[in-house]
């Protein structure tokens, strides 16, 4: 795999703000990818063990919040022999600029994989804006 | 600590984020320092072993899982997001690309009878251990 050497190991979300989750387990930061497309941005996320029923995706003040809750499912009277990646859920958030349309966002769960679409603002919308060039007049101007 | 963290004096005025990120720094040490990917876990009861992984994004077909003897090899593959042109990342943190993942088992493993789940990206193999390989009792003959 190309990027084996990048690390691999789960990263412990952070706790903003020093506020304490209610419930008491581990809790990771999922792999992000942000795409911006031309009317939307997408936010994929890896949550492996999360389903539909399970995620969280909520709007706040500009605050997007993911929360996955992961069923540990541990084999049972099984002992762990190995182990080489904690077990929680995952959270994360992100702040939304303004140019997102915070009533059309769309999620889903696939495979453990979430993808939010945020549609952009009409607003927002990239206008492409025409460049003229300036006549040899204003040129002419700078010189007086 | 690195005299250079001496900069960051705020962090001092709060002992108990400093006690947290000592705390972070020192279960990183401890943490396995080379992990092939995925990482795994392995589960063992009696003469059954148990394999989880997490590799969210890919489905059943595109999984390849094979056992010969005590060795587990998993193998598979993910692509990147197909991006059209005017479309860019702002972040690319998931992985993407072929694994292939070696896992030693404490016991040689019955293959025929191998059965793996792949589900809401955590994919399970189960494994239960080869009859010729369990320990058999010898009786005593009594002359």
């Amino acid at each position: 795999m190309a990027d084996a050497k990048k690390d691999i190991e789960k990263k412990e979300a952070s706790n903003p703000g020093q506020v304490e989750r209610t419930r008491q387990r581990r809790v990771y930061t999922p792999d992000v990818d942000i795409v911006e497309k031309k009317d939307e941005m997408i936010v994929i996320a890896d949550m492996p063990g999360v389903d539909e029923k399970s995620v969280d995706v909520t709007v706040e003040k500009n605050v997007l919040t993911i929360y996955g809750k992961v069923d540990a499912g541990i084999p049972e009277n099984h002992k762990l022999l190995l182990s080489e990646y904690g077990m929680g859920d995952f959270q994360r958030s992100f702040t939304l600029s303004d140019e997102v349309d915070k009533e059309k966002i769309q999620a889903t769960v696939n495979n453990g994989v979430l993808r939010i679409t945020l549609p952009k603002a009409e607003l927002a919308k990239t206008k492409k804006i025409q460049v003229k060039a300036e006549g040899i007049g204003g040129m002419m101007n700078l010189n007086n | 600590m690195l005299w250079s963290d001496f900069e960051k004096l705020g962090s001092f005025l709060d002992p108990l984020s400093e006690f947290e990120r000592m705390n972070q720094a020192i279960s990183r040490l401890s943490a396995p320092v080379t992990v092939e990917f995925p990482a795994v876990n392995v589960w063992v009861s009696g003469d059954h072993a148990v394999v989880t992984t997490e590799i969210p994004g890919l489905d059943p077909a595109s999984v390849d899982i094979s056992v010969v003897d005590k060795t587990l090899t998993l193998r598979g593959a993910r692509r990147p997001e197909d991006l059209k042109e005017g479309e860019a990342y702002h972040r690319r943190e998931r992985w993407s690309g072929q694994f292939t993942k070696t896992v030693e088992l404490p016991f040689a493993v019955e293959s025929g009878r191998v059965e793996a789940r792949l589900l809401k990206g955590i994919l399970k193999v189960s494994l239960p251990r080869a009859e010729t390989d369990k320990p058999r009792k010898i009786a005593i003959n009594t002359a």
